[in-house]
């Protein structure tokens, strides 16, 4: 499989306070563990089950996923933003990978 | 009352349909134990109440690979008015969990959208966690037309 890709989206600019929605998606199958290969063996289950975000090193919001979360699993949620930073998302991989992106956010 | 043929008909159709809605109205008794049990857990003992938390589903899904849900808590997401998780079960599905949201006083407001999987025509629930230990619940069930859990 090919190494998953995050995409991620958040407005360059905000007003102080603001509450900003954030969109973000990344490549992966999330195979559930329920499906068979062509000599009928369970392929096993490896899925993203973690999904963190974080803005300066303090937790926004994070999800804990099971298989029943659609392949490029897709979030979209909001935060509110005091000041100017930089917003950390993480995601966990059944296998151990981690897979991060950062985006910058000027707060005016 | 002297009912001639053509009314007689029409009144027994609207007695059939009224039992048929009227089935359709308590899917609590058809809840598998296994969502009973995570909603019980996720509950802490505490029995959901209704309102605060919606649940956003299409009425049907045409492909269960991929179906669009929201979810969204009032709350002013300050203090002990704060919304910790919303837990999202298919009951219907081999494995009932779906999702667990967290949010925290950072989030602003209590909202997030994902897509899921659905097996088959089911029921979705959502159940929210509150700070103050309160818990709340919606439901909505999705026609599915195309399964989407593999096979």
């Amino acid at each position: 499989m090919a190494t998953p890709k995050p995409r991620v989206k958040v407005p360059k600019t905000a007003k102080a306070g603001e509450i900003i929605v954030i969109k973000t998606l990344i490549s992966h199958q999330m195979e559930s563990g329920q499906r068979k290969d062509k000599e009928g063996k369970v392929i096993p289950r490896e899925i993203i089950n973690k999904f963190t975000c974080e803005f300066n090193g303090t937790p926004v919001f994070s999800c804990d996923m099971d298989p029943a979360v659609s392949a490029n699993p897709y979030f979209e949620f909001k935060a509110k933003v005091a000041e100017s930073g930089t917003f950390k998302f993480t995601w966990v991989d059944d296998n151990g990978s981690i897979y991060t992106d950062e985006q910058k956010i000027e707060v005016g | 009352m002297n009912l001639n043929r053509r009314q007689a008909l029409a009144y027994s159709a609207g007695a059939v349909a009224f039992v048929v809605a009227g089935a359709r109205l308590d899917p609590a008794s058809a809840t598998p134990e296994a969502t009973v049990k995570a909603i019980a857990d996720f509950a802490g003992g505490k029995t959901p109440a209704t309102g605060k938390l919606t649940l956003t589903a299409p009425e049907i899904a045409e492909n269960g690979n991929t179906v669009p849900i929201s979810v969204s808590v009032e709350s002013a997401m300050s203090g002990d008015d704060l919304v910790q998780s919303v837990m999202i079960l298919a009951e219907g599905n081999p494995n009932p969990a779906v999702a667990t949201f967290n949010f925290t006083a950072m989030s602003g407001v209590a909202e997030a959208t994902t897509r899921m999987r659905l097996a088959k025509t089911q029921n979705v629930i959502a159940v929210a966690r509150m700070a103050d230990g309160s818990v709340y619940m919606d439901k909505k069930e999705v026609k599915v037309t195309i399964g989407g859990c593999g096979g």
